[in-house]
């Protein structure tokens, strides 16, 4: 309970706390009031970085347009999809993997009190201190009294999605602290004022030429012969920022995991940046979502398989750091501990949304969603783009402030074929729509799709009113005459065609071509296609006859398509 | 209702709200244990190829005594490009004659950590499949910012602290203890997702195996006899 009073402690009067929120984005809705709550559900929404201030589709038609981008997203996209494939490969225990993550992760969220009462009292015991935070501007503010109260103006921080998601960086500039990131991409992203676009290559959407000239721009006394070659980039970094690290004295970082039974932290990297702010800072700080907890050290068996490999296509990253509290005489001596809710227990609360929360930010699924390659991240708004994203933000912040991005994919499915933790991302993309659905009827607001869809389904309950339709669908041929596509459609309709083509309507529609061609023969037929008392001496459709004029006529449709 | 009070009684209320699921057993049927002992020479070989893939060094011993291991250190700082007169850090309790000319810490500080040509150290285990040395910080191996802040590595292998997968490798670390697992040298995939060695960690990390010659190298990786080199800064 120590943690708890000093949390306490460290001050958060809930009233400051919401006062502190708007140093992220979208601070509108209250993590704390019963407006931010997922209908029915026991815990209130997130805040922070989760949302954008525009819907998707329309985000997504500006990056469309942006080729420089599209180039960049394609190349970097291909080429970890095909690192991944050849790792992931290497391993025939992969299902079995994927499955005993998906299961230590089930396992957890159904007894999450415990495991979290368990961490705390470990972590504790080995000289660390646990907070609590509600949302993000609780967090923000813990850690801001953390900062103060060891008298620096400066932190090194680790790449953490966690305290992307608080917007922690902009609680701590509005405190009068100096924050350096200190991951190459993150550093990248902080120096060219940009946001990050990936949640393992947060510069992602830049390439090298464009990482040269922020570089030039922005760190001090860089040669302008530097070269746009990610070797000679990657040493601009170190230079840059090897002093900072010697003499940093405070680090915050996230957590990859936590393991409840011995208190141990894990962070994940690969450029040695993690380690610098683990290890030499005389106060670290912590900052972890309550569903990064696994129960036993042994459980990290199975995501040290699946991450490296699912992240970055490498058999083990660079560097895994874990650390149990404090140990004398070797890193930090003041490690503290914050465990993030904010949205995460509204999250957990649908009984199939909560999968959500296995995700172990590996970043498979953006690389692979046809919709991330050619949009990228920043058109997702929050910080969690990508397929996972699309599941995660609506429920951290609840679906109505990021109402679009359940739509943001083509359910084609190839996210959960590539999870590492097997989360069925399309049903739950499918279930939130259905969420936002509902709430919109509930509501009383009437979206064109519902009218579209109540209209259509008006017509398709009738034979006679179908048929009706599809003739006066015939109209629609004094468009897309040149190129057999019709590329825009008049209001309302134009609304489908915004972004896509609709195909020319035929002469002739599907029914009318049938009763002209073969309505008489084969209404009989099918009436009773096998009976031997057959009237017309016919074996029904699939007579030779039959089948030769089929294969004649598919060979002629062949010949006039091609 | 304190902040860790009321997050408790969220993710009851919201595992109440989800149905109660119980949790489910963990099919454990994964590979855990791998296709060798630990020490095997196909195990050395395996991790020697691995590390090669991560552009590190690799120096195997011509035994295992300590003069040996010592004549392979230094083998491994030359690779490294460490001169003789260079300045090398060793941990306390590294054993006798693996480095007779490395100083010992004595709690430097980092700025002074910044100023060794190289850090040579031993580990507490290594993963064959992953090629991952993994570090505990008891004698031999020291604090962790010795092995981070020199821009060259130098770590001793022996051969039966070499295992196959990553479950064995985790059964024999202690999650008490400040461990790091080292994979090949510090890296980033962060311009267009292209792998580059050597950012903030050591540039160079060369590993030195304690065992006899494996007796099967592949002829392209022993481009001399005793010394593989596999990268230069």
């Amino acid at each position: 309970m120590a943690a708890g009073s000093r949390a306490t402690f460290l001050g958060v009067p809930r009233i400051l706390g919401l006062a502190g929120r708007d140093g992220g984005r979208g601070g509108a809705d209250g993590g704390g009031g019963p407006g931010g709550a997922r209908a029915g559900r026991p815990a209130p929404a997130g805040s922070g970085f989760l949302s954008g201030d525009r819907p998707f589709p329309d985000a997504a038609r500006e990056a469309l347009g942006d080729t420089q981008l599209r180039r960049n997203l394609a190349h970097a996209t291909g080429t970890i999809r095909a690192k991944r494939a050849r790792v992931v490969a290497e391993l025939d225990d992969w299902e079995e993997l994927r499955t005993a993550g998906e299961a230590v992760k089930r396992a957890t969220l159904a007894r999450l009190d415990e495991h979290l009462v368990r961490l705390e009292e470990e972590v504790t015991a080995r000289g660390g201190q646990v907070h609590w935070a509600r949302d993000a501007a609780e967090a923000n503010s813990i850690v801001t009294e953390l900062v103060r109260a060891t008298g620096q103006r400066e932190v090194v921080k680790v790449k953490s999605m966690a305290t992307q998601e608080i917007g922690l960086n902009e609680a701590l500039a509005a405190a009068g602290l100096t924050v350096h990131e200190t991951d190459l991409a993150e550093l990248i992203v902080q120096l060219g004022h940009d946001r990050p676009s990936h949640i393992v290559a947060p510069a992602l959407h830049r390439n090298r030429g464009e990482i040269r000239e922020i570089f030039l721009r922005e760190i001090p006394g860089v040669d302008p012969r530097l070269r746009a070659e990610p070797r000679d980039l990657a040493d601009t970094a170190r230079a840059h920022l090897r002093q900072t690290f010697l003499r940093a004295k405070v680090a915050v970082s996230g957590a990859n995991a936590a393991v409840a039974e011995t208190g141990t932290l894990c962070v994940v990297e690969s450029e040695g940046n993690g380690r610098m702010c683990l290890t030499l800072p005389e106060t670290l700080i912590t900052v972890m979502g309550i569903e990064k907890v696994v129960p036993t050290w042994r459980d990290l068996e199975i995501y040290l398989q699946l991450l490296p490999r699912s992240a970055t296509g490498e058999r083990m990253n660079p560097y895994t750091s874990t650390w149990a509290g404090v140990t004398p005489g070797d890193g930090p001596r003041n490690v503290h501990l914050v465990l993030l809710d904010n949205g995460r227990t509204a999250t957990l609360a649908d009984p199939v949304g909560r999968d959500a929360l296995h995700c172990i930010k590996c970043g498979a699924c953006l690389n692979i969603c046809p919709v991330y390659q050619r949009v990228g991240g920043h058109a997702y708004g929050s910080v969690y783009p990508g397929p996972i994203g699309a599941i995660l933000s609506p429920q951290l912040t609840g679906v109505e402030r990021n109402a679009s991005l359940p739509y943001a994919s083509s359910l084609c499915g190839a996210c959960a074929e590539v999870c590492p933790v097997r989360i069925d991302i399309p049903s739950i993309l499918v279930r939130l729509r259905a969420e936002h659905v509902e709430e919109r009827s509930r509501a009383r607001v009437p979206s064109a799709e519902a009218l579209a869809m109540a209209a259509g389904a008006w017509v398709m309950s009738d034979a006679g009113r179908f048929a009706a339709a599809g003739r006066a669908g015939r109209l629609g041929r004094a468009l897309g005459r040149r190129r057999g596509r019709v590329s825009t459609l008049p209001p309302p309709l134009s609304a489908w065609t915004a972004s896509r083509d609709a195909p020319r309507p035929p002469e002739e529609t599907f029914r009318d071509w049938w009763s002209r061609t073969r309505a008489p023969r084969d209404g009989q037929a099918r009436h009773n296609p096998t009976a031997p008392d057959d009237p017309t001496g016919r074996e029904g459709p699939t007579a030779p006859d039959d089948r030769r004029a089929r294969r004649a006529r598919r060979a002629r449709h062949d010949q006039e398509t091609r | 209702m304190s902040a860790r009070e009321e997050i408790l009684r969220r993710v009851r209320a919201a595992n109440a709200a989800a149905g109660q699921p119980a949790p489910p057993r963990v099919p454990r049927d994964y590979r855990i244990g791998g296709d060798h002992p630990a020490g095997h020479p196909e195990l050395v070989r395996r991790l020697s190829a691995r590390l090669g893939d991560y552009r590190a060094g690799v120096v195997p011993t011509a035994g295992p005594s300590a003069p040996e291991v010592g004549a392979a250190v230094r083998a491994a700082l030359t690779l490294a490009g460490v001169g003789a007169a260079d300045p090398v850090l060793v941990p306390p309790g590294l054993p006798d004659g693996w480095c007779p000319q490395g100083i010992v810490d004595d709690a430097f500080a980092a700025s002074v950590l910044g100023g060794f040509a190289a850090v040579v150290t031993g580990c507490a285990a290594a993963c064959a499949e992953t090629g991952t040395l993994a570090l505990d910080g008891s004698p031999g191996q020291g604090r962790r910012a010795l092995t981070l802040v020199p821009d060259r590595h130098v770590c001793v292998v022996r051969a039966e602290q070499v295992v196959a997968t990553v479950p064995e490798l985790l059964a024999r670390l202690d999650p008490g203890r400040p461990l790091t697992l080292v994979s090949g040298p510090s890296a980033t995939s962060d311009i267009e997702l292209h792998r580059v060695e050597g950012v903030h960690g050591p540039r160079t990390l060369v590993v030195v195996l304690v065992a006899p010659p494996p007796p099967a190298f592949p002829p392209a990786r022993e481009p001399r006899p005793g010394v593989e080199k596999r990268h230069q800064t």
